[in-house]
């Protein structure tokens, strides 16, 4: 239970992205998931098809499929991080998206910068702001919901000053759940085999 | 987790509902679709449903005429309108006919999530479900007011007192003792508790941005400006603010305060909107308000506004007997988090810890846990692991120049709470050359202020 060395997550700089930003995600990811990450740089993607020239932004969803097909064979998580504006067609602007209990997520730093709210840059904030949003996205990876628990990872927010509320951890309940699903994962192989 | 509800999403376009009902399952609800009004009025037999979406533009039944037909079958439906721009007026004729609320293709997110909040927050609070839910402690997650002594059991006790009513309250104590610790005891164990703990240092913030952070701005209400942004008072409705550092606040904004305060309405600065926000203020400080008062530097209508409650939180020198429990308790913590098998503080370093003075209070105490940790070998944090040297004080001729200078601007700084302008005032140097010292001495602000 102590080392579900199984679970991978692989993290994805998407370009464009602030490198130097994803590379702040890694040491936090292990420590939170407990489980090996790997942070692959080798592989530039072609965005134009996620591109909506009319909104100026990027379709999250498109994303996420074209990171399925490049890590089809990947036996872990997959989490993509880009700098630039994401949506989904029918709301105006997300911060992130991730297939429910799936593989794939994907999260900007566009709005989580205070640059955007006319602000001066703060980095720390910033760094915060993103592993609060990768952790998040990566929960829903591992089936977790919603949590009503304000500071909680798993509580929404639609709005960055939500994500400045939560902690980048999970409650107890979140937790307990997260870990159920990494170690049954586990269970599951040694059965199997 | 508690019960979840469920929405019905009728659109005949195949990504609105997809990313709609993937967007509603995140949240747990039970999520319904339907491509056209015939197949949603098959679907009412499978409610009842919370909150229908109704697109009010599809072909055969249009939306308008689809939510007569689902007031027919439930006339307590809640419908929301979902409509392109070009749609506004039929969508206000839906609102005339009963519709809850109607939102405009692309949604805004934010938005989109207070209505549905907003809808199930009526209805939860009617729920007779939602009883008191235990593990109040893990609202306050971890960090917790530690101690024994009749001190701090005093100051707990008169925190939940409090904590069920709306009074405002105002703690008071040197840095370091916790303050925000009992605000966030105040709400967790208040009826509030399910809704934001909003925290807000006065003092870390500029004025002129303190403004945008309480109230929230527009987009393009300033040059910068890209995105709408809510304020703090806006994010707190249903729960509570803690406004750290009052005392620091201008008087211009001391006079907004009151306002908001007495009123509970506000508009994002370049905004028209009146915004109303239900919260709870609980404010603290560790400068002499009545002082401030007198000298007209605190209004004093304000004053007696957030002075109905006081809380006092002795310094840490006046319950040495916490002194072990908190090292302890910290020891603990911190082994686990750094994975090494120290468990104890050998009686030498517990003798200094408790005899130590502790002008940081707590704060310092858990700083200099965390450092020693660090620092000590298995199985004992041992004295030379502390970084607390009482004796220093006694034989300043070994020290240089700049080691005293760096420990004095330190000191003015935690004095000020980093309020660098305050600081560079009592230090008779200008703000830049504060900055340089600060970069020079690799000076840091405590990140738990
Ligand atoms: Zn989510
Ligand atoms: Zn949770």
């Amino acid at each position: 239970m102590t080392s579900p060395k199984l679970n991978k997550i692989l993290i994805v700089p998407i370009y464009p992205v602030d490198f130097s930003l994803v590379l702040t995600l890694v040491p936090s990811i292990r420590e939170i998931f407990k489980c090996d990450v790997i942070l692959d740089n080798t592989n530039h993607l072609n965005l134009s098809s996620a591109y909506d020239s009319s909104r100026y932004q990027f379709n999250s969803t498109k994303i996420i499929s074209i990171l399925s097909e490049k890590f089809n064979n990947f036996n872990g998580k997959v989490l993509g991080v880009i700098s630039v504006d994401l949506f989904i067609p029918v709301l105006t602007y997300v911060f992130g998206e991730a297939q429910l209990g799936g593989k794939i997520s994907v999260v900007s730093t566009f709005r989580l910068n205070e640059i955007a709210y006319g602000f001066q840059e703060n980095r720390k904030l910033t760094e915060e702001r993103l592993l609060k949003e990768a952790v998040h996205e990566l929960g829903h990876n591992f089936g977790l919901l919603h949590c009503e628990n304000y500071l909680c990872v798993m509580h929404p927010s639609t709005s960055v000053e939500e994500v400045d509320i939560k902690s980048p951890y999970f409650c107890n309940d979140c937790y307990e759940k997260l870990f159920w699903q990494i170690s049954s994962k586990f269970n599951d192989y040694h059965d199997g085999k | 987790m508690t019960q979840k509800f469920s929405i019905l999403i009728v659109d005949d376009e195949f990504v609105v509902r997809d990313s709609l009902s993937k967007w509603f399952m995140q949240d747990g609800y039970k999520v319904g679709t339907a491509e056209n009004a015939a197949q949603a009025l098959k679907m009412m037999n499978e409610g009842p449903w919370d909150i229908i979406f109704i697109d009010i533009k599809m072909p055969g039944m249009n939306g308008l005429e689809l939510q007569k037909r689902i007031k027919e079958i439930d006339p307590n439906a809640i419908i929301i309108i979902i409509t392109a721009f070009a749609s506004v007026d039929t969508a206000v004729q839906a609102l005339k006919e009963g519709a809850y609320d109607y939102i405009t293709k692309p949604i805004d997110p934010d938005y989109l999530s207070h209505l549905v909040k907003n809808v199930l927050k009526h209805k939860k609070l009617t729920d007779e479900h939602i009883k008191l839910r235990e593990h109040i402690s893990e609202l306050i997650m971890g960090e917790e007011l530690i101690g024994e002594s009749p001190q701090i059991k005093k100051v707990i006790e008169l925190a939940k007192t409090v904590a069920p009513t709306n009074t405002t309250v105002m703690i008071r104590g040197e840095s370091g003792t916790g303050k925000e610790l009992v605000a966030r005891l105040i709400h967790a164990h208040s009826p509030r508790r399910y809704f934001p703990f909003v925290s807000v240092n006065c003092g870390a913030v500029p004025d002129t941005l303190l403004e945008s952070e309480l109230f929230g701005h527009e987009k393009g209400a300033f040059t910068d400006a890209l995105y709408r942004r809510k304020g703090k008072f806006e994010i707190a409705d249903g729960g509570t603010i803690f406004l750290d550092e009052i005392g620091t606040i201008s008087l211009k904004m001391q006079i907004q305060l009151l306002r908001v305060l007495e009123t509970k309405q506000f508009t994002r600065i370049g905004g028209n909107e009146t915004i109303t926000s239900d919260f709870r203020v609980i404010c603290a400080t560790n400068c002499n308000l009545e002082q401030a008062v007198k000298e007209g530097k605190f209004r004093e209508d304000l004053y007696y506004r957030l002075n109905v409650f006081t809380i006092f939180i002795p310094p840490l020198r006046e319950r040495r007997s916490d002194i072990p429990l908190i090292a302890n308790y910290y020891l603990k913590k911190y082994a686990t988090m750094m994975h090494k098998p120290i468990t104890e503080i050998s009686p030498e370093a517990m003798d200094m810890l408790i005899r130590y003075d502790w002008p940081g209070n707590v704060r310092e105490l858990k700083n200099a846990i965390e450092r020693a940790m660090v620092l000590a070998k298995p199985p004992a944090i041992l004295p030379q692991d502390l970084p607390i040297h009482p004796i220093e004080e006694e034989q300043p001729e070994n020290e240089t120049l700049e080691a005293v200078e760096k420990a004095h601007i330190l000191k003015i700084l935690n004095k000020t709470n980093w309020n660098i302008t305050q600081a560079a005032k009592i230090l008779g140097i200008d703000r830049v050359t504060l900055y340089n010292k600060i970069e020079k001495y690799n000076l840091r602000r405590d990140r738990n202020t």
